[in-house]
């Protein structure tokens, strides 16, 4: 069913040397008592290679939004390893190797738009001139320079969700986890951020793993994506993006990137076909796998 | 700004409004129900003989109970023994060390609740064991806890203070434990993902979350630090704060009934006084916050 564990699929001018790396991973919600509990992921096997950019897809409930938790060291397996650069992804949290980006901006009010991004490096012990001139250069980077003595609340969603990019680049992580970053932004917005996206994914070469619910965006930003399915949440498919790397506002029209959209949409499909696809069920998983993690 | 001003305006026309009709209410109701009176005189070279005999005789407007508003005032610009400041300058003193008490007091309990309220929101086991105590430590009377702490310490300027901390502390510490809770849990996590501790935490996400919660107790506890201090001086038998002007006011209650209500706008100014100090504090704190409905 996958082919992840195939080196060939990291692509060009990625190297083949693997980020993370995920194997036979399985996760189940609330199971620590007897009577099972909710299975929120099952025996999950994937590489992502150095600079990839690699989109999680599927239905709510389908765990691809653990899945990224469990990469970052922010909820555990139950049973099954993940390895971030190398090491324990527990390891790789405390060393500070990704930065994180969630659906809202999760900005503090009481600072600056400065001084959030700065956050991430006075928690590392960076110097104070130094965290100045960082700061600076990861807010030209998101273009928002101008509006570093702003209050996040002044600023429009889609610039807090930059700002939000910015804080996540700040100590250079080679890994960047984002979790529906703008899932609650509007179309026009969201079309905006994702070449900003593309840009900053260039400019730094850092490895992406990126969960949508969006078809095409997952298709137009990624060098590949996983498709996902619920009850047990697994992996149903991988698909490359063989679109040309440099990608614009012309890749959307062109007839290649259409295809890729509908092989992603028909691998949901036929996921959801596999799996029963009971919608509620999987909104019973997601509301457990919250109560779970509120237990935690 | 323009409109800031206005509105400043605006309210400190309402607050001269508000207290010129309590003091309309308490005259009027005195000229119904109250003793008879005679106002006789030389204004502006008018002579002015002037008797009024209320049709009712209500108790609780007689000039034992409700003096008239002129005599309050006249009888702060007496002496009230001969070769001795006037009365307001006496009250003026005594305010004065009463508020320094206060300010004591408001500062040791408020570092007091404070800590306790984070050390109570950490340790779970703590909270469930030390809350009730702290809660009926609330419930015994001031007035039967001062003596015990005045006299036990010895009397002096101190032990006023613990007696104001005493009240000071309890609405902190329960502003603390929801405050410090208040925290957006994502934020929280984003702390997690920087592999920050529970002191970066506490000081760059916690506090900065609970701070609104507190300054709402710290306007309580400001008003209710005068109180303790007030109480407290009374066993202290310290005669030169307003608790012994009180004291004294009150065993002459009979025979000059105006110097008491005299030392009792004192105590209140004491406590607006207070109020607004915290409320300037809190502008100033949370200054960059983003702004609530109204700010109080």
């Amino acid at each position: 069913m996958t082919d992840s564990t195939d080196p060939t699929h990291t692509t060009d001018p990625t190297d083949s040397s693997a980020v993370v790396e995920i194997s036979k991973v399985s996760k189940v919600f609330g199971g620590e008592k007897k009577g099972g509990g909710v299975e929120a992921l099952r025996e999950i096997d994937l590489t992502v290679g150095r600079g990839e950019f690699v989109s999680l897809i599927g239905p709510s409930g389908c765990g691809k939004s653990t899945l990224l938790r469990l990469i970052g060291d922010l909820t555990n397996p139950t049973s099954g390893s993940v390895t971030v650069n190398g090491k324990t992804a527990h390891r790789a949290r405390l060393d500070r190797d990704y930065g994180i980006v969630f659906q809202s901006p999760v900005l503090f009010d009481w600072r600056t738009v400065e001084k959030n991004v700065q956050l991430p490096l006075e928690v590392s012990g960076v110097p104070s001139a130094e965290r100045t001139t960082r700061a600076r250069e990861m807010l030209d980077l998101v273009e928002l320079g101008s509006f570093a003595q702003n209050r996040p609340w002044q600023l429009s969603g889609g610039m807090q969700q930059r700002v939000a990019i910015a804080r996540a680049l700040a100590l250079k992580p080679q890994i960047l986890l984002m979790d529906e970053p703008f899932g609650a932004l509007d179309e026009m917005t969201r079309e905006r951020m994702n070449l900003e996206l593309l840009r900053v994914w260039q400019a730094t070469g850092t490895t992406i793993v990126f969960v949508t619910h969006s078809i095409p965006e997952a298709v137009f930003l990624s060098t590949r994506v996983v498709v996902m399915s619920a009850r047990p949440g697994r992996i149903t498919n991988i698909i490359d993006i063989d679109l040309p790397r440099d990608r614009n506002v012309d890749t959307r029209e062109l007839e290649r990137y259409f295809e890729l959209v509908t092989q992603v949409r028909e691998s949901l499909r036929h996921g959801e076909a596999a799996s029963g696809g009971a919608v509620h069920g999987s909104v019973e998983a997601d509301a457990l796998r919250v109560r779970a993690e509120g237990l935690g | 700004m323009a409109r800031g001003r206005s509105r400043q305006i605006r309210r400190a026309l309402g607050l001269i409004v508000i207290v010129g009709a309590l003091l309309v209410i308490w005259e009027v109701a005195k000229f119904i129900g109250g003793d008879p009176w005679r106002l006789h005189g030389n204004v502006l070279g008018v002579q002015i003989d002037f008797f009024h005999n209320p049709p009712f005789r209500w108790r609780i407007v007689t000039d034992q109970s409700l003096p008239h508003v002129w005599n309050v005032i006249h009888t702060m610009t007496v002496p009230v023994q001969v070769n001795r400041p006037i009365l307001a300058s006496l009250l003026f003193d005594n305010m004065l060390f009463t508020m320094r008490g206060a300010a004591t007091g408001f500062a040791l309990g408020s570092a007091f609740g404070l800590m306790l309220g984070i050390v109570l929101a950490n340790v779970r086991l703590l909270e469930r064991a030390l809350v009730p105590y702290v809660v009926i430590s609330q419930t015994i009377p001031i007035i039967a806890v001062a003596p015990v702490i005045v006299i036990g310490l010895r009397a002096g300027t101190f032990s006023v203070a613990l007696v104001a901390a005493y009240l000071t502390f309890f609405p902190v510490t329960i502003a603390a434990l929801r405050g410090l809770r208040a925290a957006d849990p994502r934020a929280i996590e984003l702390m997690r993902s920087l592999a920050a501790g529970r002191w970066e935490v506490l000081r760059k996400v916690r506090l900065p979350a609970a701070a609104p919660y507190l300054f709402t107790a710290f306007k309580i506890s400001a008003t209710a630090s005068v109180v303790g201090a007030i109480v407290g001086e009374l066993p202290a038998g310290l005669r030169e704060g307003l608790g012994g002007a009180l004291l004294n006011f009150n065993q002459y209650y009979t025979i000059a009934p105006e110097r008491l209500w005299a030392a009792l706008l004192f105590a209140a100014a004491a406590g607006i006084v207070a109020f607004l100090l915290v409320v300037a504090a809190e502008r100033f704190a949370l200054r960059g916050y983003r702004p609530s409905e109204e700010p109080a």
